[in-house]
């Protein structure tokens, strides 16, 4: 393998004119970039996804007991399973042509038609925001193993907000939203200032945090004061309705946060490209010693990086309880910190890779609702799917050795990631 | 390289397809027509279920509701079971939304937590039978299962207080949560009647009732959580204990074997000889909370046509053996037969009213 692209890197220029266009084009199609190993990386994740989907169904694979004498009865029954699981992902994921149909029709309404769609971008939002918040870390050379509690901190610093203040509409909104940042931004500078201060790991401090950040929210919600009114369960009272994100409604649950997520990876690409305390992020990512050789304080943009971070996956966790949870409850940030981070790899650490990865995250939860409500297929397999994909991703010689792809001559890729 | 790898890939893919031969060369059943699934489809009645986080196998309410909808399935053969599990609290919507489409006659929503969730959507679909075990209902079609635990509780802090022999009995819980402490309420409750009535000064260790406060391993399935509580309980003197913390207890009764016969325990959900037979000889009994029962008589009644009232619902209780007390087991001898015939009356008073067993975790 190795000894192939050595001696076909130098070869490459040379020829390319005598080539017709289309052999150029596979070749550099076939060429390792990251396009190209991520969708390899789906697909592979989607294969292995089909045969542990077979596995799992004890009635097709009762039919491979007698595969030689009537091979078709266990082909057959593992084709309409595997086709069905996937074709109920999609449908999950981005709407049933079914119900489509009907809406033309009339006899669905657009509602009905767009709930798929919806509930993809639902799961979606938060995760764009804990992926960035990861994601930005690790481009300053800072594994932030604290999103979840960051977002967990967030969830309970809007949610407070959300149903302390009364504040008249729009103001209240903003308010928790930024409540959320506040309290996910504090969350991320203590370890951003434990580490600066004091050489404190990064990833041990945030790991901590989470668990601090998790027994506090579950401590917090059965107080008086707190927990809802008239309950004896572990449930905050509601979030007003004014500082709620709005929503369609009904069975729509997506929420204004999609469209706040668009606007923050905007702004954190520009941060990373063009600000000044962006290239100071990248500069102490790259090489610390180098960057502190230049002039710039490396523990000052740690202290930064760890706050903006930190403020990142707070908003995120501020969508999940101003967006779809509305009240606080021990689990209502669920596992968005933790996705964050397989998010941010699969985005490749980059602003508008991590919010399609999100995306990518939300369409397999959408789905995985489907496919488990529909074909009964547990909904552990769809958390398999997606690690099988992280996992191909973080290890990119892996797919290309599968697919005995070339090595491309510029990788931006693999040298970012070979950090962590 | 390449020839090398080339081999081994036949030879991988020759032992592979010998195994697969040798695995796959059974006979193939006769082509039946799938008749047995057209009828029961006919008049089927999709009975599905929404977990809610602990999941399906939690060994605590969700895994009693789905043995519910099978033990219904047993007994009504057009019910068809099925289930999703919800992996955050984001997908309890989703979740119950999905079996609304999918036309389910009774929808079963597990879990407290689950209560905003299933009347949103009971709101929004009017014409699904919702159900909801552990919650109240706040529409006219969400039938909701809820359980007078501290009544049998009550009667295991009785039971737990004549046994004793140092004066001193635990409990603790898994979760600071209403269906957890409404056993603790009712247990330390059951001891202070016991006090009461007999003039002793048993102590409750782990829970007071007055405070809302004791011990909490805050976990459903760290046996060795369970064990260093239940040996700091046991150090400070109790010698009958009462976890409830599904499969933390474990660590409990554990300890229990380990003691020799001095330390008993008293199980709870589901009769302590079926759920962890392992450990029988030393559950003193159990506190069951017949989730699965509520369940199955729910759904066989929706499966025969029968209407599901949300008023006032299903409280299981002492009386319609809802919750109870369950069988001594291997306790049986060593349980004196005057402490038997008290819980008897005692059983028999709570059911008249004449004893009062409140919580503030109890269904209203």
């Amino acid at each position: 393998m190795t000894a192939e692209t050595n001696t076909e890197a130098p070869k490459k220029p040379a020829p390319a004119d005598q080539e017709s266009f289309l052999s150029v084009f596979t070749r550099n199609l076939w060429a390792s970039n990251n396009v190209l190993i991520t969708t390899l990386s789906i697909v592979l994740a989607v294969i292995i996804g089909a045969v542990l989907i077979v596995v799992s169904d004890a009635d097709v694979l009762a039919k491979f007991v007698y595969f030689t004498a009537r091979p078709s009865d266990a082909l057959n029954a593992s084709w309409t399973l595997i086709s069905e699981a996937y074709a109920d992902l999609l449908k999950g994921a981005f709407g049933d042509p079914a119900v489509f149909q009907a809406w033309f029709d009339g006899t669905a309404t657009w509602q009905e038609a767009f709930a798929p769609l919806s509930e993809t971008l639902t799961y979606a939002a938060p995760l764009v925001f804990t992926g960035l918040s990861v994601a930005l870390a690790f481009r300053g050379g800072l594994f932030n193993i604290g999103a979840q509690g960051q977002a967990v901190l967030g969830c309970v610093v809007a949610g407070a907000a959300g149903f302390t203040f009364g504040l008249p509409i729009v103001l209240n909104l903003v308010v928790a939203l930024l409540a959320g940042v506040i309290g996910g931004a504090l969350w991320g500078f203590i370890p951003g200032l434990l580490k600066a201060r004091t050489g404190a790991h990064e990833v041990i401090t945030t790991i901590m945090l989470n668990y601090t950040a998790a027994l506090f929210l579950s401590w917090l919600v059965i107080q008086k004061g707190v927990q809802a009114p008239g309950r004896t369960d572990a449930i905050s009272k509601s979030v007003a309705e004014s500082a709620q994100l709005p929503s369609p409604g009904g069975i729509l649950r997506v929420h204004l946060g999609i469209l706040i997520a668009v606007l923050v990876t905007a702004g954190v690409a520009w941060l990373l490209k063009r600000s000044a305390f962006g290239f100071e992020i990248r500069a102490v990512g790259a090489n610390p010693h180098a960057a502190q050789t230049a002039g710039i304080s490396v523990g000052r943009t740690y202290v930064l990086l760890m706050a903006v971070a930190g403020g990142l996956a707070g908003l995120g966790g501020a969508t999940q309880v101003l967006g779809t949870a509305y009240a606080l409850t021990p689990a209502v940030a669920g596992n968005i910190g933790f996705d964050g981070l397989l998010v941010a790899l699969l985005g490749r650490n980059r602003p508008w890779g991590t919010f399609f990865a999100a995306l990518l995250f939300g369409a397999l939860r959408a789905g995985g609702n489907r496919i488990q409500s529909y074909a009964g297929i547990s909904l552990e397999l769809v958390t398999v799917l997606q690690a099988l994909i992280v996992i191909f991703i973080a290890a990119p010689a892996l797919v290309k050795a599968i697919f005995r792809l070339r090595a491309a001559r510029v990788t931006g890729a693999g040298t970012s990631l070979a950090k962590g | 390289m390449r020839p090398v790898r080339g081999k081994r890939i036949v030879a991988i893919l020759a032992a592979g397809g010998l195994t697969l031969a040798a695995a796959a060369c059974g006979e193939a059943p006769a082509e039946t027509p799938a008749a047995s699934g057209s009828t029961a489809a006919a008049a089927a009645y999709k009975a599905c279920m929404v977990t809610d986080t602990g999941g399906i196998d939690d060994k605590s309410f969700n895994a009693s509701a789905w043995a519910g909808l099978q033990a219904a399935q047993k007994e009504a053969t057009n019910v068809d079971p099925k289930y999703v599990a919800s992996s955050s609290e984001a997908d309890y919507e989703p979740g119950l939304r999905n079996y609304v489409s999918q036309n389910c006659n009774f929808i079963l929503a597990v879990g407290g937590l689950m209560g905003t969730a299933t009347t949103k959507i009971a709101k929004e679909s009017t014409k699904s039978q919702f159900g909801i075990v552990d919650s109240g209902s706040e529409s006219p079609n969400v039938y909701p299962m809820q359980f007078a635990t501290q009544q049998a509780a009550f009667l295991a802090g009785y039971l737990a207080a004549g046994y004793t022999k140092t004066g001193k009995v635990g409990t603790y819980g898994g979760l600071k949560i209403a269906p957890v402490t409404i056993f603790m309420d009712g247990f330390a409750d059951g001891v202070a009647h016991y006090n009461t009535v007999k003039g002793k000064k048993v102590e409750v260790l782990g829970w007071n009732k007055a405070a809302q406060n004791g011990s909490f391993a805050e976990n459903f399935g760290d046996q060795n959580k369970g064990k260093s509580i239940t040996q700091t309980l046991v150090s400070q003197g109790a010698d009958v204990i009462m976890p409830v913390a599904g499969g933390t207890g474990l660590g409990t009764a554990q300890v229990a074997k380990d003691s020799g016969g001095k330390v008993s325990v008293i199980w709870v959900d589901q009769d302590g000889c079926t759920s962890a037979a392992q450990y029988c000889d030393v559950f003193l009994s159990t506190v069951v909370k017949n989730i699965e029962e509520a369940v199955k008589e729910a759904v066989v009644k929706g499966a025969k046509g029968e209407t599901l009232s949300a008023t006032p619902g299903y409280v299981g209780n002492l009386e319609n053996n809802g919750v109870s007390l369950a069988e001594f087991h291997s306790f049986d001898s060593k349980v004196d037969a005057a402490l038997k015939g008290e819980l008897t009356t005692l059983k028999a008073d709570i059911i008249a009213g004449k004893v009062k067993v409140e919580s503030a975790s109890a269904p209203k």
